[in-house]
């Protein structure tokens, strides 16, 4: 992926999209930055690149909102890294903005699929 | 993943560090990527390389961690001190619930020092430490005159010598340069001097004569209307009045429309131009416990033949000190002196003060008096709470062993103690802002004391920062000592000892020890001290006042005599000998002034031996009709009564008192003997006894009675005597004045002795006061030492036990549960000695006839303390003596 492809992609990630793929990332099990990234960028099909300017601060923020909660642990590597986790308040966000996201997607996919334009009252 | 236990973030030196593990985190994502791309073929040091490069700016995302990082970590630990502060309340209250008899009577004591240190702190705030009631107030100024004159003198002549003539008043306005303006009042008032008319019952009204700029002065607004013009306020000018707001709302219901009317005082048509504001109080700034209904404009050409008649009041200009104003005002006095040469030099000399000074610095010894004794108080509470506090904590010491044993730390523990008092404390300060709210109330309606402002008294924001204040720092004080001792305790010693470690315990008896010593000490100074007041009081209650004003009654009275003096006698003799025929009443008498009231004195000396210069030529004078001496209970020594035969054609009389006789005819017989008053030459026709008519503690001047058949009267007073209450006289007597004059106003008859308690009520406020705070300090301390020495016998049951056991008899036992409690009261009153010693000499400048060495003052409250003090170690010794050894060696 070249560089102006990547500025595209961190351009379309409409505000708090970040957010709530970092939720649903974590909605299997705990995760340390650098997996969220990778799982991001696998379950896209390689189209989202996470950018690590973005992720962290969103990390800590969603921490600091207590939607994420962390703890040390050790890596695969046998590394000192930090895991994060969904709390309840979490997991309850995300289903939250997942049906809020689904509903926009789909109303932006019926303007956008239309193949002619509506009727429109004339008389109003 | 294999989590890390929560601990090991903490393992850093200095807790949690936010910093590092943001710096961990962010290495540890560039090392797994750059172990990524080495595993897609990468050279090692490329691959870092192109990690970092692909991170982008590394320190920018780590100032953003460290920021959200160190929020969450202040959060986190505000949220573990909330936690931790619940646990310590939840537990405190659980505590203290179980320990309702602690914590009520902890509770009570707090609120008695506390409710009485915010009341006195309102007195003290109000009177001294703020402003007066007016705008820019401290560039407000005071001019008192005479201060060329001797103490004695001044003391002597009253009101007089302090006062100004219209000459001299309006010589300051002239040549200074420091004030922005001077005005001036007549002090010479008293209540009901006028009469409303003509509006249902005449009604007696109090006025004051003010100048025009008076209002203006003192930065004062009507509510409505005006205040006066140019032309009301000079000769032959149309006649004005200002009413107070209190007058209005009392006379004319608040009514805006009686402005611009025309009412009748004292048959003088006057129009009302302005009502004042409610929150301006004439009395309770120029002159305590009086009442002022109107304001009427004072015409300085009328007045100015009159003498010395005004008070001056000035407005300092902006940057001017009053030291400044002073050197200026005594240079004008002093060349006024020069072109306007009088019979005393130096009347015209004034004091310069601030009038915040003149209204309240008399008081400030008081004050600050009463502001010791009650922190003296709050000491003793907090001595007091200490001690039942570390008598608790030593039945506690096992409990605290354990909580200790289970790793909690000195400071948690101390924490949890200073919790506790904190909150006996505030629940204390509740109760103590609730009992200062309602004593400062009830303290602002007090109308009858003599004290200035004092209906501005009241607990205000400063008060209450005040409370804060004096909570914190008492919860402190009670609450640390016992904690740094609890926590400091020896966890194993007294787990093992049963919760009775034996070096803890000597260490908390040698502390309560020194707790009963300082409470008595304290004790003992708030004993003498208001011991001393005590005596100056009942010294000054016991003055010889030369009148006697029980069973005897005063009375307002307005009459007709058209300015001629032998009509006026006739229409006086006639009232006092109808009053007389009254059934009840013994006799009667007529005065201008009645003493302990207004006062002024006229020019007087003895004929044969006109003054030098400089000498003391004056005397406190009333115009009195005959029969008035009688009346008041004066004792005439020589000579005779003023007669209604002396009249305008007549040889002009007076009456002298014993120390007008000593000092003008000193070694000679006066009666008989003709004197100058007021450039009249005058025959002395009897001599009375000193009476205190200026003041009750000051020392009596000279003073002439002349006959009302022969002087202008300012005014009259009728006094009755009677042998029956005289309230039941009062519509009778009203009756009679009535109908000889349809315009007398129903005043109400004033008791004679209320001007004696008017005139002492200062006195009386702070010495109540100050025996009150007393009686609570002596029973703080008898509680203190009854609580100590009743835990240390329980503490001794065994001991005593196998003594008594051993043959000890009952006297044995309780004598040496005394003489240990007796111990500790002698060092403490021993030390309360010298610290009272100490006190009294600054308190010296309050006392009256005692001396701030008293003896008997001293040897009282000392033997008092000591019977206290013995009574309160006798209960738990009788307690001692009962105890059955078989039982009290089995207890343990």
């Amino acid at each position: 992926m070249d560089k102006a492809k990547l500025d595209k992609a961190k351009l379309d990630l409409v505000r708090g999209t970040l957010d709530v793929l970092i939720l649903k990332a974590l909605a299997w099990g705990p995760l340390h930055g650098y997996a969220i990234t990778s799982l991001i960028l696998r379950q896209s099909d390689e189209a989202l690149l996470v950018e690590e300017g973005t992720l962290y601060p969103a990390l800590w923020r969603l921490e600091s909102k207590a939607l994420l909660a962390a703890e040390w642990g050790l890596s695969e590597n046998n590394r000192k890294a930090k895991f994060y986790r969904l709390t309840t308040s979490g997991r309850r966000q995300l289903r939250q903005e997942t049906k809020t996201w689904e509903a926009y997607a789909l109303a932006v996919a019926k303007v956008l699929n239309a193949t002619q334009p509506p009727i429109v009252d004339e008389a109003v | 993943m294999t989590p890390l236990p929560m601990w090991r973030r903490y393992a850093r030196l200095l807790g949690p560090d936010p910093k590092a593990d943001v710096r961990d985190e962010l290495y540890f994502h560039i090392e797994t990527k750059t172990d990524d791309l080495v595993a897609h073929g990468w050279p090692r040091e490329h691959a870092r390389r192109e990690a970092e490069r692909q991170f982008g700016s590394l320190l920018d995302i780590q100032k953003i961690g460290n920021r959200i990082g160190e929020k969450m970590e202040r959060r986190r630990q505000l949220k573990d001190y909330w936690i931790e502060a619940r646990q310590d309340l939840r537990y405190t209250l659980r505590t203290l619930g179980r320990d309702r008899n602690f914590a009520a009577v902890s509770i009570l004591i707090l609120a008695l020092g506390i409710g009485a240190n915010i009341a006195v702190f309102s007195v003290v705030n109000t009177l001294l430490l703020r402003q007066l009631p007016f705008p820019q107030a401290q560039q407000l100024t005071w001019f008192e005159g005479g201060s060329g004159l001797s103490p004695a003198l001044r003391e002597a002549i009253g009101l007089s010598g302090t006062t100004f003539t219209v000459d001299a008043f309006e010589d300051f306005q002239r040549h200074n340069q420091s004030f922005q303006s001077l005005t001036a009042y007549n002090p010479f008032l008293g209540s009901s001097d006028y009469a409303l008319t003509g509006r249902g019952e005449p009604q007696p009204v109090s006025g004051v004569m003010i100048a025009g700029n008076f209002f203006q002065t003192l930065g004062v607004q009507p509510v409505i209307g005006r205040l006066f013009s140019p032309e009301e306020t000079h000769k032959g000018g149309r006649p004005a009045v200002l009413l107070s707001n209190n007058f209005w709302r009392r006379q004319f219901n608040s009514d805006p429309a009686i402005l611009g009317q025309t009412i009748t005082l004292s048959k003088q048509p006057v129009t009302v131009v302005g009502i004042l504001p409610a929150s301006f109080d004439f009395g309770s700034v120029f002159s305590p416990g009086l009442r002022m209904d109107v304001y009427i404009p004072a015409i300085m050409d009328n007045m100015r033949s009159w003498g010395n008649t005004l008070s001056i009041v000035g407005r300092l200009k902006p940057g001017v000190s009053v030291q400044q104003a002073q050197a200026e005002a005594s240079l004008i006095g002093r060349q006024f002196e020069i072109l306007h040469p009088g019979p005393a030099t130096g009347i015209d000399i004034p004091t310069v003060s601030s009038l915040k000074d003149y209204v309240s610095g008399k008081l400030r010894r008081s004050l600050i008096t009463l502001w010791c004794a009650v922190g003296l108080i709050q000491l003793i509470v907090c001595v007091n709470l200490t001690n039942l506090l570390l008598a608790r904590g030593a039945v506690r010491s096992k409990e605290f062993a354990l909580r200790t044993a289970l790793g909690a730390g000195r400071g948690r523990l101390l924490r949890q103690l200073l919790t506790e008092s904190l909150v006996l404390a505030s629940s204390g300060a509740i109760l103590g802002v609730a009992l200062a709210f309602a004593l400062t109330s009830w303290l602002a309606h007090q109308a009858s004391l003599a004290l200035p402002l004092l209906s501005n008294v009241r607990v205000d924001g400063s008060a209450l920062l005040w409370t804060l204040l004096v909570t914190t720092a008492t919860a402190l004080l009670f609450g640390l000592i016992p904690g740094l001792r609890l926590s400091s305790g020896n966890p194993q010693e007294a787990l093992k000892d049963g919760g009775q470690g034996r070096t803890t315990s000597s260490k908390h008896e040698r502390l309560r020890a020194v707790m009963v010593i300082s409470e008595m000490a304290l004790a003992c100074v708030l004993l003498v001290c208001a011991g001393l007041l005590l005596r100056s009081f009942v010294n000054v209650m016991n003055t010889d006042l030369g009148f006697h004003p029980e069973r005897a009654a005063s009375i307002n009275i307005t009459y007709e005599d058209g300015n001629d003096p032998a009509r006026r006698a006739v229409v006086l003799s006639e009232i006092t000998r109808q009053i007389g025929t009254i059934p009840g009443v013994d006799s009667t008498g007529i005065a201008d002034m009645l003493p302990l009231g207004r006062n002024r004195s006229w020019l007087f000396f003895n004929k044969a031996r006109p003054p030098l210069k400089g000498d003391i030529t004056a005397a406190i004078v009333r115009i009195v009709s005959p029969g008035y001496l009688n009346a008041m209970g004066m004792h005439l020594r020589e000579g005779r009564d003023l007669s209604w035969n002396d009249g305008p054609k007549t040889e002009r009389v007076v009456i002298i008192n014993q120390a007008a006789a000593r000092r003008f005819f000193p070694g000679e017989d006066p009666v008989g003997r003709l004197s100058v008053v007021d450039d009249n030459d005058t025959r002395i026709v009897g001599v009375l006894n000193d009476v205190r008519e200026n003041s009750v503690e000051a020392s009596v001047g000279p003073e002439i009675y002349l006959p009302i058949t022969q002087n202008d009267p300012e005014g009259a007073q009728l006094v009755i005597r009677t042998k029956l209450p005289p309230a039941s006289l009062a519509s009778s007597v009203l009756q009679t004045l009535r109908t000889m004059n349809p315009s007398q106003p129903a005043s109400e008859f004033v008791p004679l002795q209320q001007a004696v308690s008017h005139a002492t009520s200062p006195r009386r406020f702070f010495a109540l006061l100050v025996i009150g705070f007393a009686a609570l300090g002596l029973l703080l301390a008898a509680l203190g030492i009854y609580g100590v020495i009743s835990y240390s016998v329980t503490r001794q049951t065994q001991e005593i036990g196998i003594r008594m056991a051993l043959g000890a008899t009952i006297g044995n036992v309780q004598r040496s549960v005394i003489s240990k409690a007796m111990r500790l009261a002698a060092i403490g009153i021993a030390i309360g000695t010298v610290a009272s010693y100490l006190a009294a000499k600054g308190i010296a400048s309050l006392l009256y006839g005692t001396e701030s060495t008293d003896p008997a003052a001293f040897a009282a409250m000392i033997v008092m303390l000591g019977i206290v003090a013995l009574i309160a170690a006798w209960i738990p010794a009788r307690r001692a003596s009962r105890i059955d050894p078989m039982i009290a060696l089995r207890s343990n």
